[in-house]
């Protein structure tokens, strides 16, 4: 029987209600001793002394001359490094490391750090240098905009989000004999700290074992900050010889690790009287932080998504991830589309206003059909349902009565249409080149990969495709605990890639397997033959190609549709603005699991409000000010609306049975959404989060329109 | 940052064991009684369903029922469990209703929060509304679900249970 687009309960799912899955936090080794990082506090200058206000017996004391390799945490470069040497580029940057056996005498140590202030970069307007500046044209823009009646132009922000992940990040090193170490944590990407290891402890890969513990939340936090904290706690366990946890307080989680990139987008649009768009400029800036981290992939998403789900002759894109003195910025579910889709979205309502036009009409008469195609050029294929959600949504919501009863009122709607492209950018899949094995045993089939369960499901849906593909019962079917002494490089659990890519990669290695096995039952096979095992490498799908120079071609080997529709209602005294209902019609290829499926649309909806409405970073001197669940505020039960869910099916060929991305989608929607329907109110905004202040000011320049800013 | 997690470094107070039940035995920890009654249960006591999200009572991943009614075990001091009665979700064994609806209806993702959820999911009424689940809920956060799983979880495991009378209505006259 077919497991595939069953809700069967997740496998990890019995221990977690138990409370008896071991997180990171939870796991104690012999001996084991607690690590605490030391941190700048100045936003870029110089550490010039250290002073050490305790006794220092019993405490092991790390700096940068322990670094057996470079002193730089590997990633898409190295100009990070593990530990402040001198110089300083954002305020918490690691500069020291301590353990101890006990965390009472570990906390309670002084240290005293001179640091010299040097005159921050913190605006990424004014910076000087790019991580990464990217260009996209298509068509002649001068033409575009000469055939325009109508050119509107605005700016559009969006600030900081926190990950919030529950399970705050940590990591436990573990010296073993032979001069090797072994990294458990809460890890999303076991190859990339393994990566980042060898390099700093100038390791051969069989000497650096890297274990993801279950993840108590991700959402791209745990992606690239790891291998900072592993290689932490790596070097102050060779120091003392013997384990170190080095797990964070929520406090420090927010004030030192990656949080999603603010952006400042400018769009510039020329629209003809009926409402078809001409031309597009588009300026993208985000602020990197002080290193460049995953910037420029961001970066690149961004603009690959900046003009979502519409076709445009004449389009100019130009981007760029800025430099400042503030924390690096890292990956957040989603990873750049948000920022640009919130800017197009909000801009695509203030054509129609302008237009005198319904939102909905506008956006339907420039929707991207199969054929049409993207400023990369990339063609669209029947697998484009960016018209269907959006009619859907507009059906299902009672958009027109709603919109029209609403006038005046303190209740308004608003939708936005946007997409989300499944897996690693233009080429980067091929370069990924991915492998899974399957194994059989004495009980059945065990998937090896390097995807890691963070709550999403993994596990549940990577069982199901191989239980289908091989035609075998979901329990004979266990997935191997991600370590790299064990789980071939299947990638990293990022990008909305596990079901769709890895998945893939498992449907058809377990189709191999299946032939191998001449009509055995693994086990059965296992028990006569041995094992067996099948390692399968990706494929990309037919016909893909990119240039990633003049960023031509094909961005993604499919998108994913939505469209939101947001209803919100306004307080009148406290300028709150709160959503009353979401309506959230979604195309990802086929659900293979679909409790699981509307487990990823509902939570990442409910990010998306609280970057939408509440959660506001407060930046002072590059760090976060806010730094507590106190008054940096995610969404609560009494804070998120009822959610309607329709789930559009049109299967991907290329796909795991049928699978596109999903984890990212439902965060790209609800912002422009929301700010949309408070333009329904006839508020004026530009920004989120929409906080009861920015409403409020936009409540005051509805009252004097010629105030506008 | 640089605060202790437990009690300050003044572990010279002489107090003796501290003594309570817990999930229905008789226990006695020789701890500082300022130590959180978290990491009492987390590292004195071994049990390590109790989750520490926040440490300031915003989170409420580390709820246990103190006398039946819900607190952030982060912000309770040892010495405040002194002769009460504390359970945590190890005292519920795995197959409860609402452990069982939780899994069905995808009410734990991450499984963070679930162990807090569930804790102030038991201190519910017997048949809660939507909306009284929402309240009685609002101190717990979860970042995965957006919350409807959840919802849909304690209503399933309500829907199961038959009712028994006067547990729900004890548990309701303690909620403020």
């Amino acid at each position: 029987m077919s497991v595939v687009g069953q809700s069967v309960p997740r496998v990890d799912g019995a221990a977690k209600a138990a409370g008896a899955t071991r997180y990171l936090d939870d796991l104690v080794f012999p001996g084991m001793l607690f690590g605490r990082t030391i941190r700048a506090t100045i936003p870029c200058g110089r550490v010039t002394g250290v002073h050490f206000d305790f006794d220092r017996t019993g405490f092991t004391v790390v700096d940068w001359r322990d670094i057996p390799g470079p002193n730089a945490i590997l990633h898409v470069t190295d100009d990070q490094p593990c530990l402040v040497q001198s110089e300083v580029r954002h305020a918490a940057e690691p500069v020291l490391l301590l353990a101890h056996p006990d965390r009472e005498t570990l906390w309670a140590a002084q240290v005293r750090l001179d640091e010299e202030r040097a005159e921050p970069v913190l605006d990424p307007r004014r910076s000087p240098r790019s991580h990464k500046d990217i260009l996209i044209e298509r068509g002649d823009l001068a033409a575009g905009f000469a055939a325009a009646d109508v050119v509107v132009e605005g700016e559009y922000r969006t600030g900081h989000q926190e990950h919030v992940y529950i399970e705050p990040q940590g990591i436990i090193a573990v010296p073993e004999e032979g001069g090797g170490i072994t990294i458990h944590g809460s890890i999303q990407c076991p190859y990339y700290v393994h990566h980042a290891l060898t390099h700093l402890l100038a390791l051969p890969a069989d000497k650096v074992r890297v274990v993801a513990a279950e993840l108590g939340g991700g959402f791209g936090g745990k992606e690239d900050y790891p291998s900072v904290i592993a290689a932490h706690a790596a070097l102050l366990a060779f120091k003392a010889r013997r384990p170190v946890k080095l797990v964070y307080e929520r406090a420090e989680d927010m004030w030192a690790t990656t949080k999603r990139h603010p952006s400042i987008v400018r769009h510039r649009t020329g629209v003809t009287k009926d409402g078809r768009l001409v031309a597009m400029e588009i300026e993208i800036l985000l602020d990197g932080g002080a290193y460049v981290t995953l910037s420029p992939v961001v970066l690149s998403r961004c603009c690959l998504h900046a003009t979502g789900g519409y076709r445009c002759p004449n389009v100019r894109i130009a981007g760029r991830a800025a430099f400042t003195n503030s924390g690096p910025n890292g990956a957040f579910r989603g990873f750049g589309a948000p920022q640009a889709q919130f800017a197009l979205e909000a801009h695509m309502d203030r054509v129609a206003e302008a237009l005198e036009m319904d939102p909905a009409r506008l956006r339907l008469r420039n929707v991207l059909r199969p054929g049409d195609t993207m400023p990369t050029g990339q063609r669209m294929g029947d697998d484009c349902s960016a018209g269907t959600v959006l009619r859907q949504a507009v059906r299902r919501s009672g958009w027109t009565r709603k919109r029209r009863a609403w006038q005046g009122t303190d209740r308004g709607i608003g939708l936005a249409l946007f997409c989300h492209g499944g897996g690693f950018t233009g080429s980067g899949e091929e370069r990924l080149a991915s492998r899974c094995t399957l194994e059989t045993t004495a009980t059945g089939v065990r998937v090896l990969v390097a995807a890691t369960e963070m709550g999403q499901g993994s596990w549940t849906v990577l069982a199901q495709v191989v239980a289908d593909a091989l035609g075998v019962p979901l329990e004979q079917v266990a997935v191997a605990v991600p370590d790299t002494a064990v789980v071939p490089n299947s990638g990293p659990t990022v990008a909305s890639r596990t079901s769709m890519v890895v998945g893939r990669i498992l449907e058809r290695g377990a189709k191999d397997l299946k032939e191998r096995l001449g009509g055995l039952a693994p086990a059965e096979h296992f028990r006569r033959h041995g094992p067996v095992s099948v390692t399968t490498r990706y494929e990309a799908p037919p016909g893909l190609s990119w240039d990633e120079e003049h960023y031509r071609g094909d961005a993604y080997a499919t998108f994913a549709w939505a469209c939101d529709v947001a209803e919100v209602r306004l307080d009148p005294d406290t300028y709150e603005a709160r959503a009353s209902k979401l309506t959230l019609v979604q195309e990802f290829g086929r659900p293979l699991n679909p409790v699981l499926a509307l487990g990823q649309i509902e939570g990442g909806t409910a990010q998306g409000i609280g970057w939408a409405l509440t959660e506001e970073v407060v930046m002072r001197e590059g760090a976060m000010a806010n730094a507590q669940l106190t008054n940096y505020c995610i969404p609560t039960t009494l804070d998120t609306p009822p959610m309607e869910t329709v789930v559009v099916e049109n299967p991907f060929p290329h796909g795991a049975f049928g699978a596109k991305g999903l984890g990212e989608l439902p965060m790209d929607g609800p912002a422009p959404a929301i700010v949309n329907a408070l333009r329904h109110l006839g508020l004026d905004l530009r920004e989120v989060p929409a906080t009861p202040e920015r409403v409020m000011d936009a409540v005051d320049r509805r009252a004097r329109p010629t105030a506008g800013r | 940052m640089n605060t202790p997690r437990s009690g300050g470094g003044a572990r010279t107070v002489a107090a003796g064991p501290v003594a309570f039940t817990l999930n229905g035995h008789a226990v006695s920890v020789d701890a500082h009684p300022m130590a959180r009654l978290l990491d009492v249960l987390r590292e004195d006591l071994g049990l390590t369903g109790t989750k520490e999200g926040c440490g300031e009572g915003e989170c409420g991943a580390c709820t246990v029922l103190l006398d039946g009614a819900p607190v952030c075990s982060c912000l309770v001091p040892l010495a405040h469990a002194r002769g009460r009665e504390v359970r945590t979700i190890e005292s519920l064994g795995g197959d409860h209703a609402l452990q069982r609806a939780f899994v069905a209806e995808g009410g734990a993702q991450c499984g963070a929060c679930t162990p807090g959820m569930i804790m102030a999911a038991l201190a519910l009424p017997e048949h809660p509304t939507r909306e009284r689940i929402r309240q009685g809920l609002a101190g717990n956060l979860c970042r995965c679900t957006g919350y409807e799983a959840i919802y849909r979880a304690v209503e399933r495991a309500a829907s199961e249970t038959v009712a028994t009378p006067g547990a729900s209505a004890a548990a309701e006259e303690r909620k403020p």
